[in-house]
Protein backbone atom coordinates (compact mmCIF):
# COMPACT_ATOMS: atom_id res chain seq x y z
CA UNK A 1 0.00 0.00 0.00
CA UNK A 2 2.68 2.34 1.08
CA UNK A 3 4.88 1.32 -1.93
CA UNK A 4 1.54 2.49 -4.14
CA UNK A 5 1.02 5.79 -2.73
CA UNK A 6 4.79 6.29 -3.04
CA UNK A 7 4.70 5.73 -6.28
CA UNK A 8 1.41 7.81 -6.90
CA UNK A 9 3.39 10.61 -5.24
CA UNK A 10 6.13 10.28 -7.35
CA UNK A 11 3.85 10.24 -10.62
CA UNK A 12 1.75 13.19 -9.68
CA UNK A 13 5.07 15.50 -8.75
CA UNK A 14 6.53 14.68 -12.14
CA UNK A 15 3.75 15.34 -14.02
CA UNK A 16 3.47 18.77 -11.72
CA UNK A 17 6.93 19.73 -12.46
CA UNK A 18 6.23 18.68 -16.45
CA UNK A 19 3.77 22.04 -16.05
CA UNK A 20 5.90 24.21 -14.28
CA UNK A 21 8.73 23.62 -17.18
CA UNK A 22 6.40 24.04 -19.70
CA UNK A 23 5.09 26.93 -18.25
CA UNK A 24 8.35 28.18 -17.71
CA UNK A 25 9.34 27.31 -21.65
CA UNK A 26 6.06 29.19 -22.46
CA UNK A 27 7.04 32.47 -20.78
CA UNK A 28 10.21 32.60 -21.77
CA UNK A 29 9.38 31.87 -25.97
CA UNK A 30 5.29 32.97 -26.35
CA UNK A 31 5.40 35.81 -28.42
CA UNK A 32 2.79 38.18 -26.69
CA UNK A 33 2.21 39.20 -23.03
CA UNK A 34 -1.63 37.53 -23.50
CA UNK A 35 0.13 34.05 -24.77
CA UNK A 36 2.68 34.25 -22.18
CA UNK A 37 0.27 34.41 -19.57
CA UNK A 38 -1.35 31.48 -20.54
CA UNK A 39 1.71 29.78 -20.18
CA UNK A 40 1.99 30.93 -16.84
CA UNK A 41 -1.62 30.33 -15.30
CA UNK A 42 -1.26 27.24 -16.88
CA UNK A 43 1.65 25.81 -14.55
CA UNK A 44 0.45 27.57 -11.67
CA UNK A 45 -3.36 25.88 -11.86
CA UNK A 46 -2.35 22.35 -12.93
CA UNK A 47 1.37 22.20 -11.97
CA UNK A 48 0.96 23.21 -8.45
CA UNK A 49 -2.59 21.02 -8.25
CA UNK A 50 -0.59 17.85 -9.39
CA UNK A 51 1.93 18.57 -6.71
CA UNK A 52 -0.33 19.56 -4.16
CA UNK A 53 -2.35 16.03 -5.27
CA UNK A 54 1.11 14.23 -5.09
CA UNK A 55 1.85 15.49 -1.73
CA UNK A 56 -1.60 14.55 -0.12
CA UNK A 57 -0.69 11.46 1.11
CA UNK A 58 2.17 12.32 3.38
CA UNK A 59 0.64 14.97 5.01
CA UNK A 60 -1.34 14.46 8.19
CA UNK A 61 -4.94 14.15 7.80
CA UNK A 62 -7.23 16.24 7.79
CA UNK A 63 -5.74 19.57 8.90
CA UNK A 64 -2.05 19.41 6.85
CA UNK A 65 -4.26 18.27 3.83
CA UNK A 66 -6.44 20.85 3.94
CA UNK A 67 -3.82 23.52 4.40
CA UNK A 68 -2.12 22.33 1.13
CA UNK A 69 -5.85 22.12 -0.80
CA UNK A 70 -6.17 25.99 0.43
CA UNK A 71 -2.69 27.16 -0.88
CA UNK A 72 -3.34 25.50 -3.68
CA UNK A 73 -7.15 27.44 -3.91
CA UNK A 74 -5.40 30.68 -2.99
CA UNK A 75 -2.60 30.21 -5.16
CA UNK A 76 -5.66 29.51 -8.45
CA UNK A 77 -7.40 32.89 -7.16
CA UNK A 78 -4.59 35.31 -7.17
CA UNK A 79 -3.02 33.73 -9.83
CA UNK A 80 -6.29 33.74 -12.17
CA UNK A 81 -7.43 37.71 -10.96
CA UNK A 82 -4.13 38.95 -11.48
CA UNK A 83 -3.75 37.12 -15.36
CA UNK A 84 -7.11 39.06 -15.59
CA UNK A 85 -5.67 42.23 -14.36
CA UNK A 86 -2.53 42.42 -16.52
CA UNK A 87 -4.78 41.38 -19.47
CA UNK A 88 -6.49 44.47 -19.21
CA UNK A 89 -3.84 46.76 -18.61
CA UNK A 90 -2.54 44.98 -22.10
CA UNK A 91 -6.07 45.40 -23.84
CA UNK A 92 -6.13 48.86 -22.46
CA UNK A 93 -2.26 49.87 -24.34
CA UNK A 94 -3.69 48.35 -26.95
CA UNK A 95 -6.45 50.51 -27.62
CA UNK B 1 22.21 15.81 1.76
CA UNK B 2 23.11 16.15 -1.58
CA UNK B 3 19.86 17.53 -3.10
CA UNK B 4 19.50 20.00 -0.12
CA UNK B 5 22.85 21.03 -0.81
CA UNK B 6 22.48 21.71 -4.79
CA UNK B 7 18.88 23.05 -3.41
CA UNK B 8 20.84 25.94 -1.48
CA UNK B 9 23.05 26.26 -3.95
CA UNK B 10 20.54 27.22 -6.70
CA UNK B 11 18.73 29.34 -4.62
CA UNK B 12 21.90 31.74 -3.62
CA UNK B 13 22.97 31.88 -7.22
CA UNK B 14 19.16 32.64 -7.87
CA UNK B 15 19.25 35.65 -5.17
CA UNK B 16 22.33 37.25 -6.55
CA UNK B 17 20.72 36.96 -10.43
CA UNK B 18 17.91 38.98 -9.29
CA UNK B 19 19.98 41.18 -6.91
CA UNK B 20 22.24 42.05 -9.92
CA UNK B 21 19.64 42.80 -11.71
CA UNK B 22 17.94 45.35 -9.50
CA UNK B 23 20.98 46.81 -9.51
CA UNK B 24 21.79 47.11 -13.02
CA UNK B 25 18.25 47.93 -13.86
CA UNK B 26 17.80 51.34 -15.59
CA UNK B 27 13.74 51.78 -14.99
CA UNK B 28 12.58 51.92 -11.45
CA UNK B 29 9.58 49.78 -12.41
CA UNK B 30 11.37 46.49 -13.15
CA UNK B 31 13.63 47.38 -10.16
CA UNK B 32 10.77 47.25 -7.96
CA UNK B 33 9.42 43.78 -9.46
CA UNK B 34 13.10 42.30 -8.82
CA UNK B 35 13.12 43.42 -5.76
CA UNK B 36 9.81 41.72 -4.54
CA UNK B 37 11.01 38.82 -6.16
CA UNK B 38 14.41 39.16 -3.92
CA UNK B 39 12.34 39.16 -1.11
CA UNK B 40 10.51 36.43 -1.71
CA UNK B 41 13.59 34.15 -2.45
CA UNK B 42 14.85 35.60 0.80
CA UNK B 43 11.88 34.26 2.66
CA UNK B 44 12.82 30.68 1.02
CA UNK B 45 16.50 31.13 2.32
CA UNK B 46 15.08 32.05 5.93
CA UNK B 47 12.94 29.07 6.33
CA UNK B 48 16.50 27.08 5.06
CA UNK B 49 18.37 28.41 8.04
CA UNK B 50 15.12 27.27 10.53
CA UNK B 51 14.17 30.95 11.10
CA UNK B 52 10.65 31.22 9.96
CA UNK B 53 9.71 33.98 11.89
CA UNK B 54 11.88 36.12 10.21
CA UNK B 55 11.06 34.23 6.73
CA UNK B 56 7.30 35.57 7.57
CA UNK B 57 8.09 38.94 8.23
CA UNK B 58 10.66 38.78 5.11
CA UNK B 59 7.65 38.08 2.83
CA UNK B 60 5.07 39.57 4.51
CA UNK B 61 6.78 43.67 5.44
CA UNK B 62 10.03 43.00 3.18
CA UNK B 63 8.87 42.17 0.14
CA UNK B 64 5.15 43.10 0.21
CA UNK B 65 4.59 46.16 1.98
CA UNK B 66 8.16 47.56 1.23
CA UNK B 67 7.56 46.28 -2.92
CA UNK B 68 4.20 48.50 -2.69
CA UNK B 69 5.73 51.77 -1.11
CA UNK B 70 8.47 51.50 -3.50
CA UNK B 71 5.82 50.94 -6.53
CA UNK B 72 3.72 53.89 -5.74
CA UNK B 73 7.27 56.18 -5.45
CA UNK B 74 8.00 54.58 -8.71
CA UNK B 75 4.48 55.37 -9.70
CA UNK B 76 4.92 59.10 -8.46
CA UNK B 77 8.43 59.44 -10.35
CA UNK B 78 7.29 58.03 -13.58
CA UNK B 79 7.04 61.77 -15.16
CA UNK B 80 9.95 62.77 -13.40
CA UNK B 81 11.84 59.59 -14.58
CA UNK B 82 12.46 60.81 -17.84
CA UNK B 83 13.82 64.09 -17.73
CA UNK B 84 15.87 63.02 -14.65
CA UNK B 85 19.83 63.48 -15.01
CA UNK B 86 21.93 60.41 -14.30
CA UNK B 87 24.06 60.33 -11.76
CA UNK B 88 28.13 60.87 -12.90
CA UNK B 89 30.58 58.10 -13.06
CA UNK B 90 33.09 58.92 -10.15
CA UNK B 91 29.69 59.43 -7.47
CA UNK B 92 28.39 55.77 -9.09
CA UNK B 93 32.15 54.51 -8.85
CA UNK B 94 32.28 55.69 -5.15
CA UNK B 95 28.75 53.88 -3.97
CA UNK B 96 30.42 50.66 -5.80
CA UNK B 97 33.26 51.02 -3.84
CA UNK B 98 31.90 51.25 -0.67
CA UNK B 99 29.27 48.94 -1.22
CA UNK B 100 31.60 46.50 -2.01
CA UNK B 101 33.46 47.15 0.90
CA UNK B 102 30.29 46.63 2.93
CA UNK B 103 30.06 43.43 1.75
CA UNK B 104 33.60 42.10 2.11
CA UNK B 105 33.49 42.98 5.53
CA UNK B 106 30.39 41.76 6.58
CA UNK B 107 32.02 38.60 4.40
CA UNK B 108 35.18 38.38 6.36
CA UNK B 109 33.42 38.24 9.49
CA UNK B 110 30.54 35.66 8.44
CA UNK B 111 33.19 33.70 6.73
CA UNK B 112 35.65 33.69 9.45
CA UNK B 113 33.71 33.29 13.06
CA UNK B 114 35.88 33.28 15.89
CA UNK B 115 36.92 30.14 17.66
CA UNK B 116 34.25 30.50 20.81
CA UNK B 117 31.01 31.26 19.66
CA UNK B 118 29.49 33.12 22.29
CA UNK B 119 25.66 32.41 22.50
CA UNK B 120 22.96 33.74 24.75
CA UNK B 121 20.66 31.09 22.84
CA UNK B 122 21.03 28.55 26.02
CA UNK B 123 19.94 31.48 28.80
CA UNK B 124 17.10 32.20 26.44
CA UNK B 125 15.65 29.02 26.09
CA UNK B 126 16.46 28.47 30.05
CA UNK B 127 14.14 31.07 31.40
CA UNK B 128 11.37 31.03 28.47
CA UNK B 129 8.73 29.10 30.46
CA UNK B 130 8.91 32.38 33.30
CA UNK B 131 7.05 34.39 30.82
CA UNK B 132 4.52 31.45 29.63
CA UNK B 133 5.56 31.83 26.25
CA UNK B 134 6.58 28.76 23.68
CA UNK B 135 8.45 30.90 20.85
CA UNK B 136 11.63 32.16 21.78
CA UNK B 137 11.46 34.98 18.94
CA UNK B 138 8.49 36.49 21.11
CA UNK B 139 10.35 35.75 24.35
CA UNK B 140 13.00 37.83 22.94
CA UNK B 141 10.57 40.80 21.45
CA UNK B 142 8.44 41.30 24.05
CA UNK B 143 10.27 39.98 27.44
CA UNK B 144 14.09 40.12 26.75
CA UNK B 145 14.40 42.81 24.38
CA UNK B 146 10.93 44.58 24.86
CA UNK B 147 12.65 48.28 24.88
CA UNK B 148 13.56 47.70 21.51
CA UNK B 149 10.25 46.44 20.12
CA UNK B 150 8.81 49.44 21.64
CA UNK B 151 10.61 51.99 20.11
CA UNK B 152 10.44 49.66 16.51
CA UNK B 153 6.21 50.60 17.24
CA UNK B 154 7.13 54.27 17.93
CA UNK B 155 9.35 54.64 15.03
CA UNK B 156 6.63 53.17 12.65
CA UNK B 157 4.13 56.11 13.90
CA UNK B 158 6.99 58.66 13.22
CA UNK B 159 7.32 57.00 9.66
CA UNK B 160 3.72 57.14 9.21
CA UNK B 161 3.77 61.64 10.38
CA UNK B 162 6.82 62.04 7.96
CA UNK B 163 4.16 60.47 5.19
CA UNK B 164 1.55 63.13 6.11
CA UNK B 165 3.87 66.06 6.19
CA UNK B 166 4.86 65.75 2.56
CA UNK B 167 1.17 67.36 2.10
CA UNK B 168 0.84 70.87 1.39
CA UNK B 169 -0.11 72.86 4.04
CA UNK B 170 -3.87 72.92 2.59
CA UNK B 171 -4.14 69.23 2.58
CA UNK B 172 -2.73 68.22 5.79
CA UNK B 173 -5.41 66.29 7.76
CA UNK B 174 -7.37 65.59 4.68
CA UNK B 175 -7.78 62.03 2.40
CA UNK B 176 -4.58 59.96 0.92
CA UNK B 177 -4.05 59.93 -2.68
CA UNK B 178 -3.66 56.28 -3.17
CA UNK B 179 -3.99 57.08 -6.97
CA UNK B 180 -1.22 55.59 -8.24
CA UNK B 181 -2.56 52.03 -7.53
CA UNK B 182 -6.41 53.01 -8.24
CA UNK B 183 -7.53 50.94 -10.90
CA UNK B 184 -11.15 50.16 -10.59
CA UNK B 185 -11.83 46.73 -12.50
CA UNK B 186 -14.76 44.48 -11.48
CA UNK B 187 -11.73 41.95 -11.13
CA UNK B 188 -9.82 43.32 -8.64
CA UNK B 189 -13.56 43.75 -6.70
CA UNK B 190 -14.10 40.65 -6.85
CA UNK B 191 -10.76 39.58 -5.21
CA UNK B 192 -11.48 42.06 -2.72
CA UNK B 193 -14.78 40.48 -1.50
CA UNK B 194 -13.50 36.93 -1.78
CA UNK B 195 -9.83 37.95 0.15
CA UNK B 196 -10.57 40.00 2.52
CA UNK B 197 -12.60 37.55 5.20
CA UNK B 198 -9.74 35.28 4.88
CA UNK B 199 -7.31 37.30 5.12
CA UNK B 200 -8.81 38.95 8.74
CA UNK B 201 -8.90 35.28 9.84
CA UNK B 202 -5.09 34.43 9.05
CA UNK B 203 -4.05 38.29 10.57
CA UNK B 204 -5.61 37.53 13.34
CA UNK B 205 -4.68 33.96 13.49
CA UNK B 206 -0.93 35.05 12.94
CA UNK B 207 -0.77 37.44 15.81
CA UNK B 208 -2.47 35.09 17.99
CA UNK B 209 -0.13 31.87 17.64
CA UNK B 210 2.90 33.93 17.63
CA UNK B 211 2.89 33.31 21.34
CA UNK B 212 4.03 29.68 20.93
CA UNK B 213 4.77 29.74 17.32
CA UNK B 214 6.02 31.45 14.34
CA UNK B 215 4.04 34.58 14.00
CA UNK B 216 3.27 37.65 15.78
CA UNK B 217 1.81 41.17 15.96
CA UNK B 218 4.01 42.59 13.24
CA UNK B 219 3.16 39.72 10.59
CA UNK B 220 -0.40 39.80 11.45
CA UNK B 221 -0.69 43.09 11.09
CA UNK B 222 0.87 43.10 8.01
CA UNK B 223 -1.66 40.90 6.40
CA UNK B 224 -4.84 43.14 7.99
CA UNK B 225 -3.02 45.90 6.26
CA UNK B 226 -3.00 44.35 3.13
CA UNK B 227 -6.38 43.32 3.38
CA UNK B 228 -7.51 46.91 4.10
CA UNK B 229 -5.35 47.99 0.87
CA UNK B 230 -7.09 45.85 -1.19
CA UNK B 231 -10.32 47.49 -0.25
CA UNK B 232 -9.21 50.47 -0.68
CA UNK B 233 -7.57 50.03 -3.92
CA UNK B 234 -10.77 48.46 -5.20
CA UNK B 235 -13.04 51.03 -4.37
CA UNK B 236 -14.91 49.28 -2.07
CA UNK B 237 -13.84 51.07 0.94
CA UNK B 238 -13.23 55.36 0.68
CA UNK B 239 -9.65 56.05 2.20
CA UNK B 240 -10.23 57.75 5.29
CA UNK B 241 -9.73 61.57 6.03
CA UNK B 242 -6.21 61.40 7.84
CA UNK B 243 -7.97 63.96 10.65
CA UNK B 244 -10.13 61.66 11.80
CA UNK B 245 -9.65 61.14 15.73
CA UNK B 246 -11.03 57.31 15.52
CA UNK B 247 -8.31 56.64 13.22
CA UNK B 248 -5.47 58.52 14.71
CA UNK B 249 -6.63 56.60 18.28
CA UNK B 250 -6.00 53.16 16.06
CA UNK B 251 -2.82 54.71 15.09
CA UNK B 252 -1.27 54.97 18.46
CA UNK B 253 -3.28 52.89 20.64
CA UNK B 254 -0.86 49.75 20.38
CA UNK B 255 2.36 52.01 20.71
CA UNK B 256 0.60 53.56 23.64
CA UNK B 257 -0.66 50.24 25.48
CA UNK B 258 2.57 48.67 25.25
CA UNK B 259 4.46 51.96 26.94
CA UNK B 260 1.35 51.68 29.62
CA UNK B 261 2.53 48.30 30.71
CA UNK B 262 5.90 49.19 30.44
CA UNK B 263 4.95 52.16 32.74
CA UNK B 264 3.11 50.14 34.95
CA UNK B 265 5.87 47.46 35.43
CA UNK B 266 7.56 50.02 38.05
CA UNK B 267 5.18 50.13 39.86
CA UNK B 268 4.08 46.40 40.27
CA UNK B 269 7.49 44.61 39.07
CA UNK B 270 10.10 46.65 39.69
CA UNK B 271 10.98 48.34 36.44
CA UNK B 272 10.33 49.63 32.95
CA UNK B 273 8.53 47.08 30.94
CA UNK B 274 8.92 43.93 33.37
CA UNK B 275 5.87 42.28 33.75
CA UNK B 276 4.52 40.77 37.84
CA UNK B 277 5.22 36.99 37.48
CA UNK B 278 1.81 34.80 35.96
CA UNK B 279 0.93 37.68 34.43
CA UNK B 280 3.60 38.20 31.48
CA UNK B 281 1.81 36.45 28.89
CA UNK B 282 -2.06 37.98 29.44
CA UNK B 283 -0.14 40.98 29.63
CA UNK B 284 2.02 40.68 26.18
CA UNK B 285 -1.33 39.57 24.28
CA UNK B 286 -2.93 42.69 25.30
CA UNK B 287 -0.15 44.56 24.19
CA UNK B 288 0.50 42.31 21.05
CA UNK B 289 -3.24 42.49 20.04
CA UNK B 290 -3.62 46.36 19.98
CA UNK B 291 0.14 46.42 18.49
CA UNK B 292 -1.31 44.22 15.61
CA UNK B 293 -4.43 46.60 15.06
CA UNK B 294 -2.12 49.94 14.94
CA UNK B 295 0.62 48.46 12.98
CA UNK B 296 -2.14 47.19 10.11
CA UNK B 297 -4.33 51.22 10.44
CA UNK B 298 -0.31 52.10 10.21
CA UNK B 299 0.87 50.32 7.03
CA UNK B 300 -2.23 50.86 5.46
CA UNK B 301 -1.82 54.58 5.76
CA UNK B 302 1.68 54.32 4.73
CA UNK B 303 0.86 52.90 1.20
CA UNK B 304 -1.98 55.06 1.13
CA UNK B 305 0.25 57.82 0.87
CA UNK B 306 0.54 61.57 2.26
CA UNK B 307 -3.06 63.41 2.53
CA UNK B 308 -4.17 65.04 -1.35
CA UNK B 309 -7.53 66.84 -1.01
CA UNK B 310 -9.59 67.66 1.23
CA UNK B 311 -12.91 66.40 2.35
CA UNK B 312 -16.39 67.91 0.94
CA UNK B 313 -18.15 69.52 3.56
Amino acid sequence: MTAALNIFTVLAISAGTFFFLAGTIGLLRFPDTLTRLHALTKADNVGLGLVVFGLLPLVQWPFGALKLISVWLLVQLSGSIIAQLIAVIVRQEES
Amino acid sequence: MTTAFIFNVVLVALLLVVATWIIASRDAFSAVVAFVAYGLLLAIVWVELSAIDIALTEAAIGSGVTGMLLLGAAGRLRDAEATAVSTGLPLRLAAAVLCALIAAGLAAIVLSPPSAVFSLAPDAMAHLWESGLGNPVAGVLFVYRAFDTLLEKIVLVLALVGVWSLAPDRFWGGIPGLYVYQQPNSVLTLLSQLLPPLGIVVGIYMFWTGANNPGGAFQGGTILAAMWILVMIAGLESVPSTNRRALRLLVVVGPATFLAIGLVGFAVAGGFLAYPAGYAKPLIIVAEAALTLSIGVTLGLLAAGPPERMQQQ
